[in-house]
């Protein structure tokens, strides 16, 4: 049955249609963001604080020949210049990566990629800062840079990091999962293989807010506190400790509002770490906040997987076995952003949402003389590529049987019976129920007519395309048997506390960089012990204030911590329960629970709330033996699996024949991220993901040309759509709960992005059909698709 | 954030004034209107005047006027200083040149065009800027003030090329004369990769029709493609022949052919060439709809 | 040089370089951090503000530029503590999630319902065409829009019971 879902009504219209739990409400953090009252890292001022600027690297491969800061030292308003060299005698000139890697923080030998760090200005205010860079006189060495990733394993490419002792090539590392033998036997006996090398270009994260810091170092008592921009404060105090050597007891990370991460804002950037030897070397508090092109040219950028893909199925449509080879571009150093046991992140779910027989993959990745990264942009640790690889495959595949797309896939999903499902690299998805998903998106669609509707515009030479994307996203990294990040398990803390007077305090380990997480785990608290979301508050983003955890990316917010949130609301109330045994002088056994109350069974009016024993909790009443004077608790919850939200997608979109220009007419998007908490702000998340995805599909790319110079380095070349280029989106939901996650929920923050932008090219791909395209790599911008209709597609790099 | 090279700002109270300020001042001054070509060049440093004077005051080149002036007869004279939004706005030209509007839709966004200015946009002379085209399309004059006086010059002598254009370092533009055919039709087309990007590629055109329908006047010029005039070598085919579609094919094959492009991240040289020769015939065949429509007892 | 404006009603005056950019002027000198920016080269939209009650993109514009002027910021939209209805649109309908573009989007939807008191769908997306969000997809910001146009005086707590064009699907 498909209904109109009721949009509860507003939470300010009285007590009494206020959703207590899950339900649309609006948001709690909106009336200072509204008011202009966020509270953002460069909108930080402290006594006497001083500003740096980095001076970065003009060039992508050089040697470091001469560095003369006299002139700059020689500003009035500079304070300091700190170079490579500096670094070195403090044994902070190299930093670890996520990777297992290290990246300089300050070039010392060699630059490796245009727009490196070389050295960083501490001044009085930020203007002199930037003056002062341009009195800094730096003698390079220029050697070929590796720009290609096809040619990084030539013998006669030149050596990137030369600094690792022992290297003698630009490996980084080789990688597979599944059953080459039964692949490959699969393969050998199928009716039909098709093959196609697809690129997923660099693309940039790029949050409205660049990257910046504020770090106050006390030399007295030997305490930092540093004000970043960050998803993981918890993982970034450890980390600093780690490498600076500063006690973690005496390091303060704090995460402030944060204008968007999308992962940008996971790793630990040399900015951070200057702004840091900075205010140990001035002894005053230093801001550090990069601009636009520092952002772009310099911080992690995200896919650059060349991906050789080969599907085997049936002539009948039945498909058999995926398989393929990755060519990975890690840039300059390896700081992929993920669990550290997965170099390619979590790609090898690429078998998507099919019942295969067999599947194999191997990733190679290499260095180059581009920026570091890889794992970014709501990819969910590279889910993205590997949705994007099957999700064109299938539609070449269907191509080639001359089937329709949608009948293709809906022959092959992993059926409900078959759930929890094994796949043949590894995996085990909690839940999922395909069909019903699919059929839902094509009924919103109306599917059949759009196909009527283009068959009779292609007898016009009209060019329609109609791109259908099936995705199965895996989140909510993850137990710490399979994970970790340099050792950290991936499991997030939850602390709850019930004040005397019944209002409550919720403390969690992931930061909300939008997502509105001061109003979703105020509503799961909520739910669980039924108080107001407004009486609770959720605080997050400060290490002193909020438990270990490991933060907010991935989608894991809602699927680990999320879930701690709710056990942690659960223990508080099973806590209460003997409380309100006690008071009411019976037994824990003999009282039942409705929302906010404990009440004797069989007499309801005799109960107690939770504000009523929450003061007596705290009063004087006699607690039973082993119950503390507090309605409070605390868990760390560690994920038993990953949760597998998935969707169905579909893009409508017209080519003008005599430009190559794309406009999206139409965008169709059914998500199941299991139970839903605030139906408002999962909409918005997806509203946001399918923008990434029309963007990386249309324009977004990072270019680079023959001597490794960024082309991508400003919003004028970096191009993000507008309100102009994107659809009013067309949303809808199934609801397959996850059997593990406490409440159901699996997480939606990234399932967009991952699943969006193979519909749009699949659509444009589509519409090319009567050119006789079979595929088109992104961004499909006007001169790409008009090439592609001359027949003369070609990879972005 | 990027932060402009420290200069000294001056606000100039009148023309005469502003050309006072940039003879005192010398080659090291600059003149800014809107800004949003010169500020974003100086947050780059890739400008670095000494002396920036802001001629926003001058309200007296801040208009849009239908006039009869000797030798011009008729014509829109638009002050130097008015605003892409006002031009976007304004009645008489939405009137006498629809291909101001269609190409103001679709220069940079809404909020740029609250500042940008006709002035300005022009004195850039950037070889993907919008209304250089459209001024040569209409075979604007462009009216200089120096030191010595007033002198006019057409497109072709003002528009000297890519970024460069005769107005001299003590002289300020102060208006653009635009004549008004009767029975004629404008439009311009642009390809950009996203709204608010440069040109990918644009065209424009004028066309005068005469009582018996045919093409009795026709401008076409080009954004972006290595042609800073206007493409002479469609006018002889055009003019005298009845508009047919036949026509603007040959006029979309020549334009191609006359223009120049250079490859870079919007597109090859076929590409541009390729739509030079579609956009061209979009807006002639759009032109003479407008045109046409003009003139009532005319249907093509 | 010394400078004077008038900003959100209070007339002020202060010194400046010559080079100082508005959105400089407004979160450093006055501290008023409600104004972001977000890409230096024009594009993004995130540091718009009214000078006389026009948008305009404060990275591209001098302080020095603005003596004698008015400009409006977020923190001058509301009336004390009644919000203007674009901010109550915005909280209705979830047109912000970072909060980071908002102040800008909200600065021209302020402008453009005071030119435009009613406008179309495709009228609220060419006036925000000069600034990126990177959250929300821009069809809550529309709506948000739409919002405060059909509610001109803002709407009492116990009226704003929702009229929302959003329509999710669920089988």
């Amino acid at each position: 049955m498909t209904i109109l879902e009721d949009r509860p009504s507003n939470p300010a219209a009285g007590d009494h249609d206020r959703p207590i739990g899950h339900g649309r409400m609006q948001r709690k953090e909106d009336p200072r963001f509204v008011r202009g009252k966020g509270h953002y890292v460069d909108d930080i001022v402290l006594p006497g604080m001083l500003h740096g600027a980095i001076l970065r690297a003009p060039v992508a491969h050089a040697r470091l020949v001469s560095i003369d800061t006299t002139e700059a030292l020689a500003h009035p308003k500079v304070l300091a210049v700190i170079t490579g060299t500096d670094l070195q005698a403090l044994g902070l000139a190299w930093a670890p990566t996520l990777s297992m890697d290290v990246q300089a923080v300050l070039v010392t030998d060699k630059v490796r990629f245009q727009g490196q760090e070389v050295a960083f200005v501490v001044a009085e205010d930020r203007y002199a800062a930037r003056d002062a860079l341009e009195l800094i006189q730096v003698e390079y060495d220029v050697l070929p840079p590796v720009v290609d990733a096809r040619k990084a394993m030539d013998p006669s490419a030149p050596i990137i990091r030369d600094d690792l002792a022992g290297r003698t090539d630009n490996h980084i590392f080789d990688w597979e999962a599944g059953d080459k033998a039964e692949t490959d036997a699969v393969f050998a006996s199928a009716d039909v293989v098709v093959k196609q090398e697809i690129v997923y270009p660099r693309v940039h994260p790029a949050p409205m807010e660049t990257c910046g810091a504020v770090a106050d170092f006390d030399p007295i008592d030997g305490r930092l506190t540093l004000y970043e921009t960050t998803q993981a404060p918890h993982a970034h105090r450890t980390l600093f400790a780690m490498v600076s050597g500063i006690p973690e007891h005496k390091i303060r990370v704090v995460s402030p509002d944060i204008g968007g991460g999308f992962g940008n804002k996971v790793g630990i950037y040399p900015g951070y770490i200057l702004a840091v030897v900075g205010s140990i070397v001035t002894g005053k508090p230093v801001k550090w906040v990069e601009d636009r092109s520092e952002n772009l040219m310099s911080t992690s950028f995200a896919r650059d997987y060349i991906m050789q893909g080969e599907i085997a199925a049936t002539k009948d449509g039945k498909i058999l076995a995926l398989r393929t080879n990755v060519l990975a571009d890690h840039g300059a150093f390896n700081a992929t952003a993920q669990p550290t046991k997965y170099p390619a992140g979590f790609f090898h779910i690429f078998t998507g949402s099919y019942d295969l027989a067999a599947a194999h993959c191997t990733v190679t990745g290499v260095y180059t003389n581009k920026a570091p990264g890889g794992v970014a942009y709501a990819c969910s640790f590279r889910v993205t590529e590997a949705v994007y690889l099957v999700e064109r495959m299938v539609d070449i595949l269907a191509r080639k049987l001359d089937m329709d797309p949608a009948e293709l896939r809906l022959k092959n999903f992993i059926k409900k019976e078959q759930f929890p499902y094994a796949n043949k690299t590894g995996w085990e998805y909690d839940s999922g129920d395909y069909e019903p998903t699919m059929r839902l998106s094509m009924k919103m669609a109306g599917y059949d007519e759009l196909r009527r509707e283009q068959k009779e515009k292609r007898e016009r030479g009209e060019l329609m395309g109609i791109g259908i994307s099936f995705f199965t996203e895996t989140v909510g990294a993850g137990p710490r048997k399979d994970m970790d990040i340099l050792g950290l398990g991936m499991a997030d803390g939850a602390e709850l506390r019930i004040h005397p007077t019944g209002k409550a305090v919720v403390r969690i380990s992931v930061q909300s960089q939008g997502q509105g997480h001061e109003t979703t785990f105020a509503q799961i608290v909520a739910e669980e012990i039924g108080i107001p979301p407004e009486d609770i508050d959720v605080v997050h983003g400060d290490t002193d204030q909020t438990p270990f955890g490991l933060g907010t990316y991935g989608s894991r917010s809602t699927p680990v911590s999320g879930a701690a949130v709710a056990l942690v609301a659960r223990k508080v109330r099973e806590k209460a329960r003997f409380i309100a045994a006690a008071m009411l002088e019976t037994r824990p056994e003999d009282l039942e629970w409705e929302k906010g109350r404990w009440f004797v069974k069989g007499d309801p009016s005799v109960g107690k709330t939770i504000a009523e024993i929450a003061m007596g909790a705290h009063g004087t009443i006699a607690l039973p033996e082993g119950i503390d004077g507090n309605l409070d608790a605390e868990v760390t919850y560690d994920p038993p699996n990953l949760t597998f939200p998935f969707g169905a997608y579909i893009c409508v979109v017209d080519v003008d024949p005599g430009t190559g220009h794309v406009k999206v007419r139409r965008f169709i998007a059914v998500d199941d991220c299991g139970t839903r908490i605030n139906p408002m702000i999962i909409e918005g998340q997806i509203h946001g993901g399918l923008t990434d995805g029309v963007g990386m599909a249309l324009m977004e790319i990072i270019e680079f040309d023959d001597e490794g110079n960024c082309l991508g380095g400003s919003f004028m070349d970096y191009l993000l759509p507008t309100a102009m280029e994107v659809p009013d989106w067309e949303t809808g939901f199934t609801v397959t709960p996850s059997p593990h996650h406490p409440i159901g929920a699996k997480g939606v923050g990234e399932s967009a992005t991952v699943g969006s932008p193979p519909a749009v090219v699949n659509a444009v791909v589509d519409a090319l059909a009567p050119f006789g395209v079979v595929h088109m790599d992104m961004p499909c911008t006007p001169a790409r698709v008009w090439e592609a209709m001359q027949g003369r597609t070609r990879p972005p790099v | 954030m990027q932060i402009p090279a420290p200069f000294e700002y001056v606000r100039a109270s009148s023309v005469d004034n502003a050309l006072a300020l940039l003879d005192r001042h010398g080659p090291e001054s600059r003149v800014v209107a809107g800004g949003h070509s010169l500020l974003p060049m100086m947050k780059l440093r890739l400008a670095r005047p000494d002396w920036l004077i802001d001629i926003n005051d001058l309200f007296e080149l801040d208009y849009l006027l239908v006039d009869t002036v000797p030798n011009n007869g008729r014509v829109l004279r638009i002050g130097a200083m008015t605003r892409h939004t006002t031009l976007l706005e304004s009645d008489d030209i939405k009137r006498l040149f629809p291909i101001v509007i269609d190409a103001e839709r679709v220069i940079a966004d809404p909020i740029v065009r609250n500042r940008g200015t006709i002035g300005g946009s022009l004195c850039q002379a950037d070889p993907a800027e919008d209304l250089s085209t459209v001024c040569h399309v209409l075979e604007g004059v462009a009216v200089v003030r120096g030191p010595a006086g007033e002198r006019m010059l057409s497109m072709a002598e003002f528009h000297r090329g890519p970024y460069e254009t005769a107005v001299a370092q003590n002289e300020l533009l102060i208006e653009v004369r635009v004549p008004i055919r009767d029975d004629s039709g404008s439009a311009y087309e642009k390809v950009e990769r996203r709204i608010g990007d440069w040109a990918v590629a644009a065209a424009g055109a004028s066309v005068t029709l005469a009582a018996d329908g045919t093409i009795s006047h026709v401008a076409v010029g080009l954004t972006a493609v290595g042609l800073d005039r206007n493409v002479t070598e469609v006018e002889a085919v055009l003019v005298g022949q009845a508009p047919t579609e036949q026509l603007f094919v040959e006029a979309g094959r020549l334009t191609s052919l006359a223009c120049d492009p250079l490859a870079d991240q919007r597109g090859p040289v076929d590409y541009k060439r390729h739509l030079a020769d579609e956009l061209t015939r979009r807006v002639l065949r759009a032109a003479c709809r407008r045109a046409a429509a003009s003139i009532s007892d005319i249907t093509i | 040089m010394q400078i004077s404006m008038t900003i959100n009603g209070t007339f002020v005056t202060h010194e400046v370089e010559p080079r100082v950019l508005l959105v400089h002027f407004i979160r450093d000198d006055l501290r008023l951090t409600g104004t972001h920016w977000g890409c230096d080269t024009t594009n993004c939209g995130t540091c718009v503000v009214l000078m006389d009650g026009q948008p305009v993109k404060s990275c591209t514009v001098l302080a020095a530029m603005v003596d004698g002027h008015t400009i409006t910021t977020v923190e001058g939209l509301a009336n004390g503590a009644t919000l203007d209805p674009v901010q109550q649109g915005f909280m209705e309908e979830h047109g912000l999630q970072c909060g980071f573009c908002t102040p800008g989007m909200m600065l021209t939807a302020r402008a453009l319902l005071d030119h435009n008191p009613h406008p179309e769908p495709l009228q609220i997306r060419e006036a925000i065409s000069g600034q990126i969000c990177r959250c929300t997809g821009y069809a809550t910001i529309v709506r948000s829009i739409q919002w405060a146009a059909e509610h001109p005086a803002g709407a009492a707590p116990e009226t704003t019971t929702s009229e929302s064009t959003e329509q999710e699907v669920h089988a």
